[in-house]
């Protein structure tokens, strides 16, 4: 109970402080969570959306393998990119390996299925509701589904802040194809592992509320916009 | 035959020119059946669709009234023969329920424009012609509003505009005034008139018997999949023409009842 509160306080004076590295770190977390849920946004929408119009023979073998990704575990992801961009890897000639740019393609790859999978369902849904009467008015398969993003909007931001919480709150994938380098690809979870191996637990704890923090403003801002859309549709059905 | 199939059939070699005039044969369906999984929903059905009819599908629930309406549409896959004689002819559907966006009233109708004719009409045209259909249907003043946001009347007669404003040569409607309440339904039948009087063709399926004989020229009656009467309407409602059509009109058709 002491340590939780001396978490509590630790937590408060690093935001009230203003401390530059945990700024830097705070910065270099959104930013390579923030990139990787963009890319994955770009294709996982678009995938996910072709998926609940597209049929081809193996269409529910891809379904079934994108739904089983979406338990990837996140040191699977590192260990993978990290094969692949190391020296020997077919990729190490890039040179990107413990850079950010490394980090940024394996939380993409963490958090694409996550994207494309609650895509495709959403968007299959509400194509049951309304695919027909889309089709009717003359939209092609395709064009159906993106509107339906459109019309499920809401839907996607809020999917697109799970993919971004599970792009943030990863650890194994960056500490692999980051190195948790101070200053260079240390971000909070890869420096909350290092407080707690160091028996540093008070600021482990207070580096792990400082991210949900984080979130939850994201969130708010989020949530601010949300209810912004909802008092103008008040009594919408 | 799968849906795809289906529809590019119905693009690329069944279409035929004919005629403007009112009278001449739009649309026909020859010896259509329509199945669904292990049911059967639509059983030979022959009809033809000719310019400035007004056709009411009459029939107990689950006698075939949409089926036919989305195999007329070309929505359904089926087995038999469909031709649109027109070639040029836009088709338009009205469902019972109508499916907004999560957009504005307006931009519900420019969508659908956009749909229906994306290379030919250019963005002040659409915007005209958006604008000239919720005058039509009495949504002017709401159209920055949420379509959703709409009452159930409201939102029927939005999506009778967004079928008007492609300017369609053929409207499919599917019960449009299902659960409404009397003076909204009175408001779509005025609509529905007065698409009529300006030319359009209209096929309409109704549970009200009272509609279709104020409003269609035509009654097709439908029997279990099967369709057992296509008669003018004043003919259809005066003579004795079919056992189970005069059991239906006298609302003693039972479900059970050979």
């Amino acid at each position: 109970m002491n340590d939780f509160a001396q978490s509590l306080q630790t937590a408060l004076a690093l935001i009230t402080s203003g401390d530059p590295a945990l700024v830097r770190t705070v910065a270099l977390s959104l930013t390579v969570s923030g990139t990787a849920c963009l890319f994955a946004a770009g294709f996982g929408l678009a995938c996910g959306a072709w998926l609940a119009v597209a049929r081809f023979p193996g269409h529910r073998a891809v379904v079934l393998l994108l739904n089983t990704l979406l338990a990837l575990p996140s040191v699977v992801v590192g260990l993978t990119v990290y094969l692949l961009l190391s020296r020997s890897g077919p990729l190490g000639s890039w040179g990107i390996l413990f850079t950010p740019t490394a980090m940024v393609i394996a939380q993409t790859m963490l958090v694409f299925p996550v994207v494309a999978a609650l895509a495709r369902q959403l968007v299959g849904d509400s194509l049951r509701d309304g695919g027909d009467q889309l089709r009717s008015m003359g939209a092609g398969p395709l064009t159906c589904a993106l509107l339906m993003l459109v019309h499920d909007r809401w839907a996607v931001v809020t999917l697109l802040l799970a993919a971004f919480g599970r792009a943030i709150s990863e650890v194994g994938a960056v500490m692999i194809v980051g190195g948790n380098i101070a200053g260079v690809t240390r971000v909070m979870t890869t420096a909350i592992a290092l407080e707690t191996s160091k028996g540093d637990l008070p600021l482990a704890m207070a580096l792990g509320l400082v991210l949900l923090a984080v979130v939850a403003v994201i969130n708010l801002l989020i949530g601010f916009v949300q209810r912004g859309q909802g008092s103008a549709l008040a009594g919408v059905r | 035959m799968a849906l795809g199939e289906f529809r590019s059939a119905q693009h690329e070699g069944t279409s035929v020119s004919h005629g403007h005039a009112p009278g001449t044969p739009l649309l026909r369906v020859r010896d259509a059946s329509v199945r669904f999984g292990g049911v059967r929903s639509l059983r030979g059905v022959t009809l033809q669709v000719n310019r400035g009819d007004f056709i009411a599908l009459v029939g107990a629930n689950g006698s075939g009234k949409t089926t036919l309406l989305r195999l007329l549409h070309g929505l359904l896959a089926f087995e038999g023969e469909r031709q649109l004689l027109d070639a040029q002819a836009l088709q338009v559907m009205v469902f019972q329920r109508p499916f907004m966006l999560r957009l504005s009233v307006w931009h519900n109708v420019l969508l659908a424009l956009w749909l229906a004719r994306a290379a030919r009409m250019d963005r002040a045209e659409r915007s005209a012609r958006a604008m000239q259909a919720l005058e039509r249907v009495g949504l002017g003043p709401l159209r920055q509003r949420p379509a959703r946001a709409l009452s159930g009347g409201e939102q029927q007669r939005l999506a009778l505009a967004r079928a008007w404003a492609v300017q369609p040569q053929v409207m499919f409607l599917d019960e449009p005034t299902a659960n409404l309440d009397p003076s909204a339904k009175k408001e779509i039948e005025t609509l529905l008139e007065g698409f009529r009087a300006d030319g359009l063709t209209l096929v309409m399926s109704t549970h009200n018997l009272g509609q279709a004989k104020r409003l269609a020229t035509r009654v097709v009656y439908l029997d279990r999949g099967e369709l057992r009467v296509d008669l003018p309407t004043a003919q259809f409602f005066a003579d004795h023409v079919d056992g189970r059509a005069d059991l239906f009109l006298k609302g003693e058709l039972s479900w059970n009842l050979e």
